[in-house]
């Protein structure tokens, strides 16, 4: 798997719907997510886009990066404007005012539109069963306005709103776990996944499309910018992040759970950590304590897939 | 033919959503809008209207849903109330700014805190500056027409915004009236199948909804601006081509007894009173009439001041409060008449908030007092009616 990284551009799809020219930063590893999702999704689709940095990058009037139907509205309601996208094209294909065309509805949002401000819109549509796929393109932080915190932030993380201090050690909570909170509403299918691990992560994409009913990816997108590591090294940290259990990729299918890729031995924490400077303010003792709740998140998950 | 019945207008409301083929309803319950959505809910459940209803989780999500449907070419209704008109703000901003047809029925509601569930206009005035058309109704029939004019008024080409009918909360949404409701197949004559010129469909994509940066933001804005006030145009043709389908004809300012020298003006279902006790006050001899905007946006400079220019005294009554400032509607009036040559004096008052009653005698006791001021002066901006100190 790992040595099949070089012969991604080779192997991957040729389509190509998430087009040059925007204006992400260098290294932005949740465009590239975000390309690789939109080359195993195909043409016949319709994306909605919550306000961040990917609405932002591939949007300005009178530019454009889509090469599929696309629309962004507002920052929180993209599982609902989705929903109403889904309803109105059901309804006017049976009423045979448009022809059937199995389109999928494909709502994007960031870790902020997901796990916070847009978590009762998502919640909705996943109760209500709509016919779409959610993609959570998660870089930890609120990047587009300036790198504050989510719920989605890790433990200790720097961020312009976790600043280390005097009293504060950084990002004082522990990252939502915004999958589980998918896989309660007993949706058909859920999945991580993270660009640095392409493959792993185009199949995802195509098992969602064949999916009937709602389905939840959540990809770690490396953000050099926010995460303060060096721009070439983004592809690298995603992988350390998987290797190190940090952020374990995982299916669950139908409430069962499998984990994508497993390994022997995870590596030290602090082999992730060290590439960024969000973590550098950090302790011994709080690595310590990060690297324990790690493995045991990580020995709990593999039971679940066992 | 039309058929006549008697229903609670709320329930009407709904029958006449579906007899224009709505294809999306997407809906949140609240006080005193429930009838409609139930109704719409049960419409649906019964096969009597084939549509997707869309039980949203709140209204933010129910206008979200909304702008989905109507990008994708969706004929697409909602309906909602006070505290949910609230919720929606942000994202009414948005239909009208992305020239998306939605209907939406607004049963006007007070504004908490303290709760209250009854009506008056603080709702309406809190999305006065959306961007959407606003129709202001007095009896159920003005409400099920204006619905069925407002489809067509909405997705014509040369509008493509969101319209709101508004409807006195429980006075007018829970009265059960006599009512003339056309046949399926006069609407479907009257309102073409929505036909949205881009909508997002695969085989022709498109890019809505981009940022715009200041170089085309105030265009943005402009077009918009306009494209509301050319609506005026066409809002006049639908009702004049409604009133040659249906015998009924809807004005941007109505008036009654239109030409005596006070004039009095209230907006919404209170206005059937009003013309009780203009009737009453006529009978004693006063020279009073009485004026309403139908139109609140856009607003009719034009037939306004007309309506009122020969009049001496006009007497406002708003059903909302603007904290510290002008009651809202009077204070446009105000400024909409200012530089005119020739213009009435203007006295306001604001009454009926969070559904207490301006009865027939409340009418007249506004209008002596009005004119008591005007000749006398007040040290107040406004009045505020049947308050106990
Ligand atoms: C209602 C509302 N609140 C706040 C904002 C400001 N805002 C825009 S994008 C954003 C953060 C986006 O973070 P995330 O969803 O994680 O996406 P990212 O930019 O990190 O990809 C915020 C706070 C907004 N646009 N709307
Ligand atoms: S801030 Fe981060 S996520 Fe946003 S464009 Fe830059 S690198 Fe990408
Ligand atoms: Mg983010």
């Amino acid at each position: 798997m790992a040595e099949l990284g070089v012969y991604v551009s080779r192997v991957a799809p040729k389509v190509e719907t998430f087009l040059p020219g925007h204006r992400a930063c260098i290294g932005c590893a949740e465009a590239l997510a975000l390309r690789l999702i939109c080359k195993a999704l195909g043409t016949n689709v319709i994306v909605a886009n919550a306000t961040g940095c990917m609405e932002i990058v591939s949007s300005q009037v009178p530019y454009t990066s889509w090469g599929v139907p696309w629309i962004h509205t507002l920052f929180e309601n993209t599982a609902a404007v989705a929903s109403g996208i889904e309803a109105a094209r059901k309804a006017m294909e049976r009423k045979g005012r448009i022809p059937a065309s199995n389109t999928k509805i494909v709502a994007v949002g960031g870790d902020g539109a997901t796990s916070d401000i847009g978590l009762q819109a998502i919640s909705g549509a996943f109760e209500r069963g709509h016919n779409m796929i959610y993609v959570c393109l998660d870089n930890e932080a609120y990047m587009n306005t300036g790198i504050q915190r989510s719920s989605a932030t890790p433990f200790g993380a720097s961020t312009t709103t976790s600043p280390p201090g005097k009293l504060s050690t950084g990002q004082f909570s522990w990252k939502k776990d915004m999958p589980a909170i998918a896989v309660a509403h007993k949706i058909p299918y859920v999945a991580t996944a993270c660009h640095s691990y392409p493959f792993d992560l185009m199949k995802k994409v195509k098992k969602a499309l064949a999916v009937e009913g709602p389905s939840y990816l959540h990809v770690l997108s490396v953000c050099p910018t926010g995460w303060r590591c060096p721009p070439d090294l983004a592809v690298r940290v995603g992988r350390l992040a998987v290797e190190t259990g940090v952020f374990p990729l995982y299916e669950v299918e139908n409430g069962g759970y499998r984990m994508s890729v497993d390994f022997p031995a995870l590596k030290p924490l602090t082999d992730y950590t060290k590439l960024q400077g969000r973590f550098r303010h950090l302790s011994e003792d709080m690595l310590a304590q990060i690297q324990a709740r790690v493995t045991e998140e990580y020995q709990k998950l593999k039971e679940k897939a066992s | 033919m039309a058929h006549k019945a008697g229903m609670e207008v709320s329930m009407a409301v709904s029958e006449v959503v579906a007899l224009t083929d709505t294809d999306v309803v997407a809906a949140y319950p609240i006080t005193p809008q429930t009838h409609i959505v139930e109704h719409l809910a049960e419409l649906v459940a019964n096969g009597e209207l084939d549509a997707e209803f869309i039980p949203v989780e709140s209204e933010h999500s129910a206008m979200s849903a909304c702008l989905g449907s109507a990008a994708a070419g969706a004929r697409t209704f909602t309906a909602t109330a006070g505290q949910g008109l609230e919720l929606m703000h942000e994202v009414l901003y948005v239909a009208s700014s992305m020239r998306l047809p939605i209907v939406m029925t607004v049963a006007n509601r007070a504004l908490s805190a303290p709760l209250s569930v009854w009506g008056d206009h603080s709702d309406v005035m809190a999305v006065r500056d959306t961007g959407w058309i606003q129709i202001f109704t007095e009896n159920g029939q003005e409400v099920i027409d204006n619905v069925i004019c407002a489809f067509r008024i909405a997705e014509d080409r040369r509008v493509l915004l969101p319209v709101m009918v508004h409807l006195d909360g429980f006075n007018l949404s829970h009265m059960i009236e006599p009512l003339l409701f056309p046949e399926h197949g006069e609407v479907k004559d009257f309102l073409p199948p929505n036909n949205y010129p881009l909508p997002l469909d695969p085989r022709r994509p498109v890019a809505m909804g981009d940022f715009g940066p200041p170089v085309i933001y105030t265009e943005a804005k402009w077009a918009q601006e306009v494209n509301l006030q050319k609506s005026y145009d066409v809002i006049l043709e639908v009702w004049q081509k409604f009133a040659d389908k249906f015998g009924r004809k809807y004005n941007p300012v109505e008036t009654y007894h239109g030409d005596a020298r006070t004039l009095l003006y209230i907006t919404g279902s209170f206005s059937e009173t009003a013309m009780t006790a203009v009737d009453s006050m006529r009978k004693a001899g006063q020279d009073i009439g009485l004026v309403r905007l139908r139109l609140w946006r856009p607003f009719p400079f034009k037939e306004f001041r007309k309506a009122v220019k020969d009049a001496e005294l006009l007497i406002t009554v708003d059903r909302a409060i603007s904290f510290g400032g002008p009651p809202p509607i009077a204070s446009e009036i105000k400024a909409a008449i200012y530089n005119e040559p020739k213009k009435p004096k203007v006295v306001s008052f604001v009454g009926g908030l969070g559904g207490r009653d301006i009865h027939v005698d409340g009418f007249e006791t506004i209008v002596q007092r009005g004119i008591e001021i005007a000749r006398k002066g007040s040290q107040n901006e406004y009045e505020i009616f049947g308050v106990r100190e």
